[in-house]
């Protein structure tokens, strides 16, 4: 479990540098998910069951983690009251037709071609 | 009485209280779903949220003594993104062989995300910089916000809103897909992950692996299409 988290924590330190260094648009974590899988996918063979096991147990409380960050809504209360009729129909409505849209196409081309 | 607003100030400061809270409210939200007969509406991200807001603004602790607890919590996000390429790698050859479509998916996806939120906050004539925080609402907040800085939004409120559409995905977007009939696991998964990011990824992954991993892929390719895509569109659509 400690070898399963060095290497998770070794791929987010890579991502963030090479972030850093290359002036990436996007978060180090995401792109030390790039350098896991593409490790994973150079190695070829069976995910290390050490690996495999802290990875589920870390992403079967996935929900959990976001808890901090979500609470921190209540910094921009006074912000989101005074527009909340623009925010709250984007955020259901924007959301939610972008799920159907994305969800439609890619179900529509998956039959098509995949 | 000294004695118990110095327990008080102990435990409003130190960062044990506020992580045990955060636990608390996590196993609580997720108790209370089971008790809702797993609703909808009761996702354990947003009942979680509630009762911890609540909380502190009955209580009147900061938010930042708050997270100085929370923030061990909050760190384990960056192992936990990481740690999405496990289900991915165990789906690799289905991700493979749907590789195009996927991309193709999720570009479009994302363009219709934002194209639609701009197009309904500008109906309803939001001001210039409430449209600009709410365009890349559906990619994970640190890449938001760092959008919304360069288009003039306001990132604080880019980070409220993007953790709104997120649970709001998670908690609403199963429904919407069964209403749009979408089955396959994979265009599932890619649906949750475009629009609700990682919040949208936890709930199709306690679902469906399939969907998982597709929805952690989705996750990271919106991420990384927006923050490189709608800068430059903002720029020609508001310059020209």
């Amino acid at each position: 479990m400690i070898g399963a988290l060095t290497t998770l924590l070794s791929c987010q330190l890579v991502g963030e540098v090479l972030v850093r260094a290359l002036h990436l648009p996007v978060p180090g974590p995401v792109l030390g998910m790039v350098v896991l899988l593409t490790a994973l996918v150079l190695r070829g063979r069976e995910m290390p069951p050490a690996l495999g096991a802290t990875a589920d147990a870390l992403l079967g409380h996935l929900g959990l983690l976001f808890v901090p960050a979500g609470v921190g809504v209540v910094l921009y209360l006074p912000l989101l009251a005074r527009n909340w009729a623009p925010i709250s129909l984007v955020v259901v409505a924007g959301t939610l037709l972008t799920i159907a849209a994305t969800g439609r196409l890619a179900q529509a081309l998956l039959r098509r071609l995949g | 009485m000294s004695d118990l607003s110095e327990i008080w100030v102990y435990l409003a400061r130190a960062p044990l209280a506020a992580l045990t809270a955060t636990l608390l409210a996590w196993l609580g939200a997720l108790r209370l779903q089971r008790a809702l007969g797993r609703h909808p509406l009761a996702n354990p991200v947003l009942l979680a949220v509630a009762l911890l807001a609540g909380g502190l603004l009955l209580s009147g602790i900061d938010y930042r003594a708050y997270f100085e607890g929370a923030q061990f919590v909050h760190f384990l996000l960056g192992p936990a993104t990481v740690a999405l390429a496990v289900p991915l790698y165990r789906q690799w050859h289905q991700v493979r062989r749907s590789a195009l479509v996927a991309a193709v998916s999720i570009v479009s996806g994302g363009a219709f995300a934002v194209a639609a939120g701009t197009g309904l906050a500008l109906g309803l004539g939001a001001a210039p910089e409430v449209t600009a925080s709410l365009a890349p609402r559906s990619v994970t907040t640190p890449v938001a916000m760092g959008i919304a800085e360069r288009i003039g939004g306001l990132p604080s409120l880019t980070a409220a809103v993007v953790i709104c559409s997120g649970v709001v995905g998670a908690a609403l977007g199963p429904a919407v897909l069964d209403l749009a009939r979408v089955r396959d696991w994979r265009a599932r998964g890619l649906a949750m992950g475009t629009a609700a990011h990682g919040v949208g990824t936890a709930r199709a992954l306690s679902v469906n692996a399939t969907a998982g991993a597709f929805s952690g892929l989705a996750m990271g390719l919106n991420a990384l299409a927006t923050a490189l895509l709608l800068p430059l569109l903002w720029r020609l659509l508001a310059g020209g």
